[in-house]
């Protein structure tokens, strides 16, 4: 149940996020979750979209330094120590984050997290036998 | 298979070239004396016939020229011949100063095109060739130079000339173009612009470019070879001496042939004036040996290089120059360190994720000098790991400190926002108050 997520170099200097987000928006391409990690003079958008492959070379075709990578989306619940309950299977089994951020929206009563995984397809195994359920490509355009 | 334009004259022997040489020398002479600034020049020096040179030792009896003593002669003191007798001029843009001027015969336009056509030759180009030609025409010499060149050859030529990419892209593509001539930085941008029109390499029929007009490294020539998939060969020229053709790589690209029946070579220290041996880096100074109209006299090019020592597997016995490592005047002082510009090309093209562009910037900071390199990052070669970039920064700083002794700022931007130039490229923007350099 991985999910595609697509990260974009943007250069310290104003309006490139701005940009990236118009060219997205006029494309009809909707942003379900993103996060911007920064660094002193470039950041990297991190985005899952609902139409990811099209996102791409869109953004490629317009001259933006971007690639995808593989993620995986959780429903959490929506209340306090949600996470925490979560994190613990994770720890529990020496799953390694490598980040992860929140989703815009909430999907049917719980929270959505993204997370990035040092083992990807450790971390699915984890989840399955913990009978977490992680949100597929098709649930993301329904959303 | 190993082609020649001119056999006999580019495999000539050693002492018959300087049999050769001699003999041209003297006409040369001759001719110079016929110029108000050499006759005053050389009479100075003791030399008021050509008999008064009897051997090429004899050369540093006559006194260096400099694009000073050019400027000071401008615009009719080196014209050697009736006006009548001039068929071209080409005069440098002025925008440093006063302009100078060179002044073409009608055979004068016939040697310079010979040379360009043994160069390109020498490289494999045939008759069957189609090359568009991308420097500007004009008063620069670089797109005139090769147009006639190539023509002599029999190559078909499309004279486009620089800029309008777009267009540049749909000749290629139209008319199977096989060789261009442009700058490196031209070469490295138009490779991006493919992707956004939607045209492939395969769609292209390119093999060969002919890449000068601006000092450049090997890692960029290295990266210009694999972008395109083709060859690049390098070329040098200065307009002083004609324009491009005065010295160019064969198909086994180990530095630059210059054409010795034409010019006599030295390397001088630039700063003694003291001749140097093959080998060893110095200031490129020339003399004309073909030129009717404009005879020049150990012109100093204040361009860096070397001759190498031994023989080229082509045949050709006309020794070769390094590539250009840069301009006495490009030469930079940062916090009292001397670097040029090339040394930095030189770190950030051999580095795999660095794109096709880059810059440098220097500013103050306080009493101290502040030199930012701004690199673009490869789109390739962009995972979207943050980590991986802050490795890549540390890297560049590192091997620039490494190579500069100078600890930059190292800036890593997106592919295509830096400036690009059309023409020769401008990577040196030198912010320092009351410095006079922008290369």
């Amino acid at each position: 149940m991985k999910l595609t997520q697509i990260s974009i170099f943007l250069e310290n200097k104003s309006g490139r996020l701005y940009e990236a987000c118009t060219l997205l928006g006029e494309n009809d391409i909707n942003i379900r979750a993103l996060t911007v990690a920064e660094s002193a003079d470039f950041g990297i958008l991190r985005i899952v979209v609902d139409k990811p492959n099209e996102a791409l070379s869109l953004l490629k075709e317009n001259g933006f330094a971007s690639n995808s990578t593989k993620i995986v989306a959780v429903e959490v619940e929506d209340t306090p120590g949600g996470l925490s309950d979560i994190l613990k299977v994770f720890s529990e089994n020496e799953i390694n984050v490598e980040y992860m951020y929140g989703f815009v929206e909430k999907f049917r009563e719980e929270a959505l997290l993204v997370f990035r995984f040092e083992n990807t397809e450790k971390a699915l195994e984890v989840l399955k036998k913990n009978h977490i359920k992680a949100i597929t490509e098709g649930d993301i355009v329904d959303l | 298979m190993l082609n020649y334009w001119n056999k006999e004259i580019e495999t000539i022997g050693e002492d018959s070239l300087a049999a050769l040489q001699l003999k041209l020398l003297k006409e040369t002479i001759k001719r110079a004396l016929e110029t108000s600034f050499y006759k005053v020049r050389l009479e100075k020096a003791g030399i008021t016939s050509c008999d008064d040179i009897r051997s090429l030792g004899d050369l540093n009896k006559i006194p260096f020229t400099t694009k000073d003593d050019l400027r000071e002669a401008y615009p009719r003191g080196l014209l050697s011949v009736p006006s009548k007798d001039v068929v071209r001029i080409h005069t440098s843009s002025g925008t440093t100063g006063t302009p100078t001027v060179i002044y073409h015969t009608k055979e004068d336009i016939d040697n310079w095109t010979e040379l360009v056509a043994r160069s390109i030759v020498a490289t494999g180009v045939t008759d069957e060739d189609v090359f568009q030609n991308m420097m500007s025409y004009g008063l620069f010499t670089g797109g005139l130079g090769l147009h006639y060149g190539a023509e002599r050859v029999g190559a078909t030529v499309i004279p486009i000339g620089g800029g309008n990419t777009k267009r540049q892209i749909q000749l290629m593509r139209d008319f199977k173009t096989t060789v261009i001539h442009i700058t490196p930085s031209y070469a490295l941008h138009i490779y991006s612009v493919f992707r956004k029109q939607g045209v492939e390499l395969l769609d292209l029929n390119l093999k060969k470019a002919f890449i000068g007009a601006e000092p450049h490294s090997e890692n960029t020539r290295r990266k210009i070879e694999e972008l395109l998939n083709i060859d690049a060969y390098n070329s040098y020229g200065l307009s002083e001496m004609n324009g491009p053709g005065v010295g160019f790589e064969c198909i086994h690209k180990c530095g630059m042939h210059i054409w010795e029946d034409s010019y006599i070579m030295e390397i001088i220290n630039p700063v003694n004036q003291e001749v140097l041996d093959d080998g060893e880096e110095g200031e490129i100074v020339f003399t004309t040996l073909r030129r009717n109209a404009t005879p020049i006299l150990r012109y100093r090019t204040r361009d860096l290089a070397f001759i190498h020592e031994g023989g080229c597997n082509c045949g050709r016995t006309h020794r070769r120059i390094s590539r250009i490592k840069g301009r006495t005047d490009d030469m930079l002082i940062v916090n009292g360190v001397n670097m040029f510009p090339s040394q930095i090309e030189e770190v950030v093209m051999q580095i795999p994720e660095v794109g096709t562009n880059y810059q440098i910037q220097l500013e103050k900071d306080g009493a101290l000098d502040k030199l930012t390199v701004k690199v673009e990052i490869y789109s390739k070669m962009f995972t979207g790991d943050i980590h991986e970039l802050d490795l890549l920064k540390a890297k560049i700083k590192e091997d620039l400190r490494a190579s500069i002794v100078i600890h930059p700022i190292v800036e890593l931007h997106e592919p295509g926002s830096l400036p690009v130039f059309e023409g020769k490229a401008k990577r040196v923007l030198d912010l320092r108050p009351n410095s006079y350099k922008e290369v």
